[in-house]
């Protein structure tokens, strides 16, 4: 029986987690439905794990839902840079979920709960089912899947501005979903197909055709929105700094991490990566807005007395690098963009832990009221000093392996600015993690303030975990940089 | 299309929003109306359906909760969001020059995907209606994902505003109230939908059973009979409607629809062939598809209608 089950694995990555999702609303008990989400994200982590490995030995992986050969029917397909992404949005989730036991009832109604797990289980298929698909019109299906329950899941907090966080999100992404379904149907129109590997023969030889080069702009436009690139961010400062902790660290490391994926798997598999250096100057206006991401996402977010919304900003402006490595249609450059896509998750999954944890004692994510925290909750601010030398790029640190190979690729194309605008938004983020860092290690605590204890062990030790992959992979990174320079060739080098 | 166009400035220069819903409800028939032109059918019944009919009713209520007027708040940003408006607009004409004039056969959709459908479902489905083919098998998945986006809206209604213990007690009785008092003396609307919602109800089975064959299935059954109901508790009592399908109902049927459709794929799983391959479900391909098609047409009917009506109530139950 488990040998037959191991051909169907790449559609049990995504249908366990579909099917665990309604049995958390039937079984209506919160811990019974954190046990349910938490031991089946562990499967999928397993499961994606071993697709990975199978991707390495034998190469990409196709499976036909229903039977129904492609193009007619759906059909996954894994090569190295999905394989990669399932790995990184389940190996997040997997730290999390442990996380999420004690963070979620300080932020969440009891009685809300239960639905809750449910909702997560229903954004981590969405997000594995956009990942994995090798047909565009079925990435739209599993994108609204994963948006409407990151919507719910932002709105949940007792933050009263999380509603209103979460609509502005809603409007946005709404639009960007739209934008991303009228780029499909162009597409359809003129080639008559939604399969990825399909449409990748055809589009090439039309790129001259209007319809196409309209199509391309939507779902640029679309899914630049999802993935918060500069200037289509503006949903996602709100959006992060008042949803519940454990739903910022899973949302800020994965949700955006699979748009990236999906306009690099749109640009490069799908239009073959062409468009970007012959045409219409797609090129410079992706490296633009990524600079201007890098640069004015630091800059706004040192202003942030919200140290949740001062992350948020930071993210935009670390997008801005992937986008900048994305653009450079280069191996190494992207190379460095998708190293960096994992490295960020880590570590910005660490830090939004770590203000988790602060909310946990404190009941607020203010600068101000962390003031001497570093002597009441040493463990916890230690790891934000950690996690904050990776948002830098110091030395040992996963972020430093990331900026070094942007670097790198920036030399390589001989864009001495874009090295320039990566030394200067590092500089930045120095002074933002410093303003956090002088707020709870050289400051006395306000007078009066509650005696509070270190953050519970549950809390802690996922926390640190993530935090000390984040230098695991900085010290040692042979294995992110090796399958992700797997990962770039198969996205530059079209469709095996 | 120049009445939608037209419908489609009044909605953005109206300031009442009663009348905007009205609108927008009009915007929906007009559309059906359009793709019945175009011969797609059972599009147009779901836009019929969903968009004349359900969401409308929707709308009224959340504005039955919240106020009918806009409030106007002057912002500098308007001129530019018209700027951009409108290069949107012609960046999509743009790209209609390219594309295939309407009705040409030789289009590239004719030709790639499409007549292997038109061809080859007869024998390997063999169901009169191809739309129902593709949807609910080559493309089942795509379905499954659907009817998952409206299960994830449903459950995300219950959980934003369907909070029983910490509900807000502010009197929303717009909809069950002044509304409901005249509808509730009113002979021509109590005999007229008593009359209407037998026949509505069956309708909808038609719909769903008959889906196989003619234009219809699972998404239209599940709203009309959805409809059916809520015009029952908007006409009558909220509350005996409530009885009759009690909250603890529709949320197992909810949970029962999606979990029937993924059952059945889990079954292809296990009789050996690939997840949502229904041809392994009996000892012949072709009744396998007819019997997935059947019970997974089921899952999406009951999940549907069980969605929609609990989103209505829980518009509806605010103070409850």
């Amino acid at each position: 029986m488990a040998a037959a089950f191991s051909s169907h694995l790449p559609a049990l990555q995504v249908v366990l987690a579909l099917l665990a999702a309604p049995l958390c609303v039937v079984l209506r008990r919160p811990g019974a439905a954190w046990m349910i989400a938490t031991v089946i994200t562990w499967a999928l982590l397993a499961i994606a794990m071993v697709l990975l490995g199978r991707v390495l030995e034998t190469g990409t992986i196709t499976y036909a839902l229903g039977s129904w050969p492609a193009p007619w029917g759906i059909e996954y397909r894994i090569d190295l840079a999905n394989a990669f992404v399932l790995v990184l949005v389940t190996l997040i989730g997997s730290v999390v979920m442990p996380y999420a036991r004690a963070s979620i009832p300080a932020e969440i109604e009891e009685p809300r709960i239960y639905l809750f797990y449910c909702m997560y289980l229903l954004n981590l298929a969405g997000l594995l089912g956009i990942a994995i698909t090798g047909d565009v019109f079925n990435l739209f299906v599993f994108l609204e899947i994963s948006s409407l329950s990151s919507y719910v899941m932002i709105s949940l907090s007792r933050d009263r501005r999380a509603l209103v966080a979460a609509y502005r999100y809603l409007i946005m992404g709404t639009i960007g979903a739209t934008f991303y379904i009228i780029g499909v149907g162009m597409m359809y129109q003129v080639t008559g197909t939604l399969n990825m590997v399909d449409l990748a023969t055809l589009i090439p030889n039309l790129t001259d055709n209007r319809t196409v080069m309209v199509a391309l702009a939507f779902l640029c436009v679309g899914l630049s929105l999802k993935l918060a690139l500069f200037p289509l961010h503006l949903w996602l400062p709100n959006a992060y700094a008042y949803a519940p902790s454990a739903v910022s660290a899973f949302l800020a490391s994965t949700g955006t991490k699979v748009a990236v994926y999906a306009l690099a798997r749109i640009l490069f598999t799908v239009f073959g990566g062409s468009v970007l250096i012959d045409d219409f100057g797609l090129q410079e206006l992706l490296v633009v807005l990524a600079v201007a991401a890098m640069i004015g996402g630091s800059a706004v977010a040192i202003y942030q007395s919200n140290v949740k919304r001062l992350l948020a900003y930071s993210s935009i402006a670390q997008i801005g690098y992937m986008i900048l490595g994305l653009s450079m249609a280069s191996v190494i450059g992207m190379t460095a963009g998708l190293v960096h896509l994992f490295n960020h998750a880590l570590m910005k999954g660490g830090l939004f832990m770590v203000m988790g944890c602060v909310f946990f004692r404190l009941s607020s994510v203010q600068v101000e009221d962390m003031e001497g925290l570093a002597k009441r909750m040493p463990l916890t601010m230690a790891a934000f000093v950690a996690g904050g030398f990776g948002l830098i790029g110091m030395p040992l640190t996963a972020g430093f392996i990331s900026k070094w190979h942007l670097i790198q690729a920036a030399l390589e194309k001989g864009w001495w600015g874009a090295v320039a605008v990566i030394l200067v938004s590092s500089l930045l983020a120095v002074i933002y993690i410093w303003r956090v860092v002088e707020a709870a290690y050289f400051k006395p605590p306000p007078k009066g303030a509650a005696e509070i204890s270190e953050a519970p062990l549950s809390m802690l030790v996922p926390m640190w975990v993530m935090i000390g992959m984040s230098y695991y992979f900085g010290i040692d990174a042979t294995l992110t940089l090796d399958i992700t320079t797997g990962a770039a060739e198969t996205l530059l080098g079209g469709i095996q | 299309m120049g009445f939608m166009a037209v419908i489609g400035f009044a909605v953005a220069r109206l300031r009442n929003l009663f009348a905007v819903v009205m609108l927008t409800g009009l915007f929906s028939l007009t559309a059906a109306v359009l793709y019945v032109i175009l011969d797609a059918v059972d599009v147009a019944f779901t836009e019929a359906a969903v968009g004349a009919g359900i969401s409308t009713v929707l709308m009224l209520g959340t504005l039955a909760l919240t106020s009918s007027e806009e409030r106007v708040e002057k912002s500098g940003g308007s001129k530019w969001a018209l700027v951009l408006v409108v290069v949107t607009g012609c960046v999509l004409v743009y790209g209609t020059l390219d594309m295939p004039p309407f009705g040409d056969p030789t289009a590239a959709i004719h030709h790639h995907v499409a007549p292997y459908y038109l061809e080859k479902s007869g024998q390997e489905i063999g169901l009169p209606n191809v739309v129902t083919s593709v949807l609910a098998s080559y493309r089942g998945y795509d379905t499954l994902g659907e009817v998952f986006v409206i299960f994830t809206a449903a459950i995300g209604v219950l959980l934003i505003i369907g909070r029983p213990q910490f509900g807000r007690r502010r009197s929303h009785r717009m909809l069950v109230g002044e509304l409901h008092e005249s509808m509730r003396t009113n002979v021509i609307l109590r005999v007229g939908s008593k009359l209407l919602i037998p026949v509505i109800l069956l309708f909808a089975l038609y719909v769903q059973w008959h889906g196989d064959f003619g234009p219809g299935g699972g998404f239209q059954a599940g709203v009309i009979f959805a409809s059916g109901f809520i015009l029952y508790a908007l006409i009558f009592d909220i509350d005996t409607a409530r009885t009759m399908i009690p909250a603890r109902t529709t949320r197992l049927f909810l949970v029962f629809g999606v979990l029937l459709y993924t059952g059945v794929g889990v079954a292809g799983l296990f009789l050996g062939g690939n997840f949502l391959d229904y041809s392994v479900l009996a000892a012949n391909p072709v009744s396998g598809q007819h019997l997935g098609i059947l019970l997974v047409e089921f899952g999406v009917g009951l999940t549907v209608a069980a969605a929609m009506i609990s989103i209505f109530f829980t518009f509806a139950h605010q103070e409850h």
